[in-house]
């Protein structure tokens, strides 16, 4: 095949060398620009498989597989009529006669030519790289092969202690192995981080299990052909069976430089702002770009740059590329960290420093000279205020008079106005697919968007690092409010608050009452609405006994027993795990017997005593707590019970005693007030006889533990439970448990089940899985602790008014009378009475 | 109590003693009986307010009001049926749902702490 210029001046041919992020990107970025009538596009990747998500490379680990982490499918590759060739690597270059030869020998002529060939893991020039069990982490290939090879060790290290060698951590920890983190330099991520902050890093890691070493040059990787040992030049030696090296990266600019494009001394294909190499058919972007004597190493610049290439290639306006903001928020190993602009205080600025060693926060920011700017920070422990900080540097806004309140937060006084509303109209706030204020607060006012989901489709906003996405939430919930449209999800006319809202109003104002909340907080008299809401989180907040404020429970928890047609009410003792004594049945027959009531087994497993009128109540309960009952809270939103199977102890497939966890859950979440009711279940192994998965928690035994789901329900829209953690032991479930069903009563609104509350999430499952199992808005604790609060507060509500007559003088149906309702009839159906008529 | 109707209900009752103060939960109700009526009274502490309506609820013809939470809508006082939590304004007994059943209210007194209904005379 012979090689021929097509026309000069016009483009008609791109060709992409490197199908990476930006490669991917790019090609998306273009097309968009032109049609397939306008542009030919072609891509070759090097690697087997269509453009994948490397920011999450991690989460590989996490159970995502190749396909979840894939930017576009094949099939989009094709829709777009941009021709892919995977597999294929590009082994040289041919400006004179603008063609590109492939390992392969194909030949591919070019108008345009793109190299977003990206980086390569830097290895060291260490004495034993090349030993069995040394990778490098950087492609889902090594990833594969760190899986497998990880199998049949115990100890692991990564040499580096930059970002993406902690995440390399993180994923050794999730495989079961024992992580070390190995930094030449005396701290962790000295790029983003000083001293101070790192020692609260490297101490919070510590807690965690990560054992880190600072100031250590590796010298030799020891071992008979596989990795034994590290030898440091002090001389010592750590055992390892594995290593992980991730010690920053170097431009891919091998194929640049054999065609004799200019190149830096210390690698990277050099380019200007219009990102066009030496030749000027030629562009490199992404990280094999240099640009201005820099790497960029992340990808919302790659995006930047993807961009810009794509204008100057349609020739649409003037943009070019001037450099980027590297600032960076993450979780590492579930420690928030995040720098943005100039951190150090080297030549210039004042610090101001807030640090708790106690709780592993450290904040710092650099203010001008003046403090009027603020120049840069970093923030490990808790970054809650990173977009705000990131937006007043990125948008040059003046700090406040006393800038300290950045880093403490204001005192007492309203707190400086740094929310979303203060933002000028061009504050850049996706940046990886740079979209602003302006864009975002545009299209909600003209196209009506009203959900985060339309907001992210038609921006994409969000969709890169996500680091975006609560900025984004604020910004159209304050949209919405500003243009008059309701988005807050109020209680009712007497409260303008969130139930979640009134929840932490009542625990941090110590409120104890309705009255005193409505005083306070509310206005008019109230109503059934908000009544049995707030007594709900009254109930949750406190555990105090419902029947003191007995007038703001709906009837079922103002009588403590279910009210039934006909104005009776039913009884149901709590049967724990649905284990009972014959003798406890005996009791719960003659009861029946004597107070002439109905009898039906639950869905539950307990046994349902209809037709008790309310002053029978109190005479009922006397005798059953007297034989060893307690309520069963059916009447309540309340936790209900924790259905079981027959377990090991009986049933000859059971893998644990399923009965004697349904009773140990179940004794610890008796009486347990929620938004809605509760329900569990256990079951003894997969054949699930329990129907656990039908449940709002369902835990179902494994060969090596237990199962925990969360989420099912029956009622009008089944749902089964889903899969919130594996192969735990029972303290770990019972830990989760806490932080879930705590988290569900702080945050759910006032009669969601938990599924309805966990569709409704914003991030679902996967956000719900990485506040309760990998605590990462650090709450695990604090949820646990104020659940064992609950626990500890329990009492039985029966007990208590059997005990207290004063509480009994309300059972009656008349106050001016003993008779009871003459308008209750009953009838006889199959042996048993029912009520008579319902009028309608 | 601002209808020419009510300041007559008022007038023209015959007034029954019902029950002493402390009988009555805060902002709640109890049930009293009146002969072979059933009459729901409310002590409504919010607004220093009594009201008193038939105990039986219209929808499923079940006696019940005076298990019902109170409270208001937009300033009218109302009380819920625990059933299915239809509504009913305590000042004219009128379905606050739009439905079109309604309740019979009844004035309320109190004196020396013992509180009085009345009936129609």
């Amino acid at each position: 095949m012979t090689c021929k210029k097509s026309e000069s001046g016009k483009t008609k041919k791109v060709i992409v060398v490197g199908n990476g992020m930006v490669g991917y990107k790019f090609c998306e970025k273009l097309r968009a620009k032109a049609g397939p009538d306008r542009l030919e596009i072609t891509v070759y990747g090097e690697e087997p498989r269509p453009a994948y998500d490397r920011v999450h490379l991690s989460e590989y680990f996490n159970g995502k597989g190749s396909e979840d982490l894939m930017m576009a499918p094949r099939s989009w590759y094709e829709e777009n009529e941009i021709t892919l060739h995977m597999s294929q690597l590009v082994t040289h270059i041919d400006r004179e006669n603008r063609c590109i030869l492939t390992h392969k020998g194909n030949r591919d002529l070019y108008d345009k030519l793109i190299l977003a060939t990206g980086s390569r893991a830097f290895v060291p020039p260490i004495k034993g790289t090349e030993k069995e069990g040394v990778f490098v982490y950087r492609t889902i290939e090594d990833l594969q092969a760190i899986e497998q090879y990880g199998r049949k060790c115990k100890r692991a290290a990564v040499l580096g202690g930059g970002l993406l060698g902690l995440e390399a951590a993180k994923a050794l920890m999730d495989m079961g192995l024992k992580a070390s983190v190995i930094e030449f330099i005396p701290r962790l991520m000295p790029r983003q981080l000083d001293k101070n902050g790192a020692a609260i890093l490297q101490h919070k890691l510590e807690k965690l299990g990560l054992e880190v070493y600072t100031g250590r040059q590796t010298e030799e990787i020891t071992g008979n052909g596989s990795v034994k040992s590290l030898r440091f030049s002090d001389k010592t030696d750590l055992d390892v069976d594995m290593l992980v090296i991730s010690a920053g990266i170097r431009p891919r600019d091998e194929l640049a430089k054999a065609c004799g494009l200019k190149t830096g001394e210390r690698g990277g294909i050099i380019v200007d702002d219009c990102l066009k190499t030496s030749d000027e058919n030629i562009y490199a972007i992404g990280e094999s770009a240099l640009h201005q004597n820099m790497i960029y190493g992340l990808v919302a610049p790659g995006y930047e740059m993807a961009e810009v290439a794509a204008s100057q290639i349609v020739r649409e306006r003037d943009k070019t590329f001037t450099g980027f903001d590297m600032s960076t928020k993450l979780k590492l190993i579930g420690v928030d960290v995040a720098s943005f602009g100039n951190p150090f205080t080297k030549d210039h600025g004042i610090p101001i420093v807030y640090e708790d060693k106690l709780k592993g926060i450290y904040k710092k920011i650099v203010v001008s000279d003046d403090g009027k700017k603020l120049l840069g920070g970093m923030l490990v422990g808790d970054a809650e205020s990173y977009n705000s900080l990131h937006q007043r540097f990125l948008n040059d806004i003046d700090c406040p008079e006393n800038p300290e309140v950045l880093v403490l937060g204001a005192r007492g006084d309203a707190a400086e106005g740094d929310g979303v509303e203060n933002l000028p109209d061009e504050a850049q706030i996706c940046s990886c697919e740079n979209v602003s204020k302006g864009d975002i607060v545009g299209l909600i006012e003209d196209n009506e968007l009203t959900e985060l989901g339309e907001i992210r489709n038609e921006t994409k906003a969000c969709t890169g690092c996500g680091g975006c996405t609560p900025l984004v939430k604020d910004l159209l919930n304050h949209t919405l409010e500003r243009l008059g449209k309701s988005v807050k999800k109020t209680l009712c006319e007497h409260f303008e608050y969130t139930r979640q809202e009134l929840y932490s109003i009542i625990k941090v104002q110590n409120i104890t009452t309705f009255d005193d909340l409505l005083d306070e907080y509310g206005k008019g008299d109230g109503c059934e609405v908000c009544k049995p809401a707030v007594a709900s989180i009254l109930a949750s907040a406190w555990n105090d006994l419902v029947i003191k404020q007995d007038t703001i429970q709906d009837t079922n928890d103002r009588f403590l027993a279910n009210i039934q047609r006909g104005g009776t009410y039913s009884v149901i003792p709590r049967v724990p795990g649905g284990e009972i004594t014959p003798d406890k049945l005996i009791v719960i027959g003659e009861i029946a017997k004597k107070y002439g009531l109905y009898t039906k087994i639950t869905g539950g497993q307990r046994i349902d005593m209809l037709g008790a009128r309310v002053d029978q109540l109190p005479d009922i309960w006397q005798e059953l707590v007297e034989a060893g009952f307690e309520s069963g809270h059916a009447y309540g939103k309340a936790l209900r019970t924790v259905k079981s199977c027959v377990g090991s102890t009986w049933c000859r497939y059971g893998l644990h005693d399923s009965v004697s966890f349904a009773l140990r859950l179940e004794k610890r979440y008796r009486g347990l007030r929620a938004p809605h009711k509760l329900k569990g279940g256990v079951s003894g192994c997969i054949r699930e006889c329990a129907e656990a998965r039908g449940k709002d928690f369902g835990i179902i035994a494994t060969e090596k533990g237990w199962n925990l789901y969360v989420g099912g329900n029956g009622g009008s829209k089944p749902q089964h439970a889903m899969l919130l953690a594996s192969d735990i032991d029972e303290e770990t479930c019972i830990r989760y448990l806490d932080r879930y069903l705590m988290f569900y009563i702080k945050t759910a609104e006032p009669l969601n089940r938990t599924s309805t509350w966990i569709n409704k999430m914003d991030g679902g499952l996967d956000y719900l899985k990485t506040v309760i199992v990998d605590d990462s808005l650090g709450i695990g604790a604090g949820l646990e602790e104020e659940m064992q609060k609950l626990v500890d507060a329990y009492r039985c509500e029966w007990k208590e008014v059997v005990d207290n007559t004063d509480l009994q003088k309300k059972f009656r149906h008349f106050v001016n009378s003993d008779e009871p309702d003459p308008s209750l009839k009953f009838r006889d159906y199959r042996g048993q009475k029912v009520p008579d008529g319902w009028g309608s | 109590m601002n209808s020419v109707e009510e300041i007559k209900q008022w007038y023209k009752a015959e007034w029954y003693k019902v029950a002493h103060v402390e009988d009555f939960p805060r902002n709640g109700g109890v049930c009293i009986k009146l002969d072979n009526l059933q009459i729901a009274v409310f002590n409504f502490t919010s607004r220093d307010q009594w009201y008193a309506c038939q105990n039986l609820c219209p929808h499923k013809m079940q006696m019940i009001l005076s298990r019902g939470m109170i409270g208001d809508k937009n300033g009218i006082p109302k009380v819920a049926c625990p059933f299915h939590k239809k509504t009913f304004s305590l000042e004219t007994g009128e379905n606050l749902d739009g439905e079109d059943y309604k309740l019979t209210t009844f004035p309320v007194k109190v004196e020396n702490q013992h509180v009085y209904v009345g009936l129609p005379a």
